[in-house]
């Protein structure tokens, strides 16, 4: 079953915001085997100009998935099977790095949904701020297999 | 950090090799949020025609970026990230896992202080991501 096209340009808010905790950043950086200090220790974070532990630059993710990311993905009426999902492409784009404390708020816009063979790609677009100040663009580009509508002959 | 004066276009970054098991995709699918099965359950995974359980891409991208990370020091300094994923990381229920290998290498260097970084990951000689580039402000 193809996407619903209709969902082109729809644009949605996250309605809790992303409270980031020491310990979430903390808990990603360890899942990803990272021990750089400044993911761990507030001191070194502090020693290297920042205000609080920084995320990992791809710590983003989380705060950009489910609801976070507008709730897309889970709309029945998108129509789409999380089973068939691959990652196409992301993209972080900052304006700051993530710090804890920081209370992200997510705006997310599904940009496109186009064919690409027997796939459909959908690009969603995610604006990331906190307490008003802009922080970060997502850009999240999924593979749909094999959900193409069939072309005529 | 590396001192921008130091750093040309063409400079490498250490390689590394990366190991990633099954344990690591369900840390990981903890720890960002996202568990869709074809990261845990090999029966899922192989119903859709995956050839078994694969890796998150975002874990693949984080991994990969740890280059760029662990060279600049300071992660904080990354002012953009971003890759397409070109083939799965199969993570076979064994002792091995898979092997990552990542290399960098700087692309450009910029008036404004930022060098772009290009990234190349490899399993088994495969290239798993493509376009990956990592924009670092060193001075």
């Amino acid at each position: 079953m193809p996407l619903n096209r209709a969902f082109i340009g729809r644009s949605a808010t996250s309605k809790e915001p992303f409270e980031v905790t020491r310990n979430d950043i903390r808990r990603f950086a360890n899942a990803i085997g990272d021990g750089n200090p400044a993911y761990h220790d507030p001191e070194a974070a502090k020693a290297l100009g920042h205000r609080d532990l920084v995320a990992p630059p791809t710590f983003l993710i989380s705060a950009t998935l489910g609801e976070g990311g507008g709730g897309f993905i889970g709309d029945p009426e998108l129509g789409l099977n999380y089973a068939m999902v691959v990652h196409g492409e992301e993209r972080f784009d900052f304006h700051r790095p993530v710090y804890a404390g920081d209370v992200l708020t997510s705006t997310t816009t599904i940009a496109d949904i186009r064919d690409a063979g027997r796939n459909e790609l959908m690009t969603l677009v995610t604006e990331v701020s906190s307490n008003g100040e802009k922080v970060a663009t997502a850009t999240n580009t999924i593979v749909s297999r094999g959900t193409a509508a069939p072309k005529e002959a | 950090m590396p001192a921008l004066s130091e750093v040309e276009v063409g400079t490498e970054l250490p390689a590394r090799e990366f190991n990633l098991q099954r344990m690591n995709l369900v840390q990981y699918a903890g720890a960002s949020g996202d568990f869709n099965p074809i990261h845990w359950n090999e029966r899922i995974a192989t119903a859709v025609g995956l050839p078994n359980v694969i890796a998150h891409g975002m874990l693949t991208m984080a991994t990969t970026g740890r280059v760029v990370t662990d060279w600049a020091g300071d992660p904080g300094r990354v002012v953009s990230y971003g890759v397409r994923f070109s083939a799965p990381v199969v993570v076979p229920d064994d002792d091995k896992g898979a092997t990552l290998t990542v290399a960098g290498v700087v692309e450009e260097k910029n008036d404004d202080g930022t060098v772009v970084v290009g990234l190349t990951a490899t399993v088994d000689g495969q290239k798993v991501l493509m376009g990956a580039k990592a924009v670092v402000r060193l001075g």
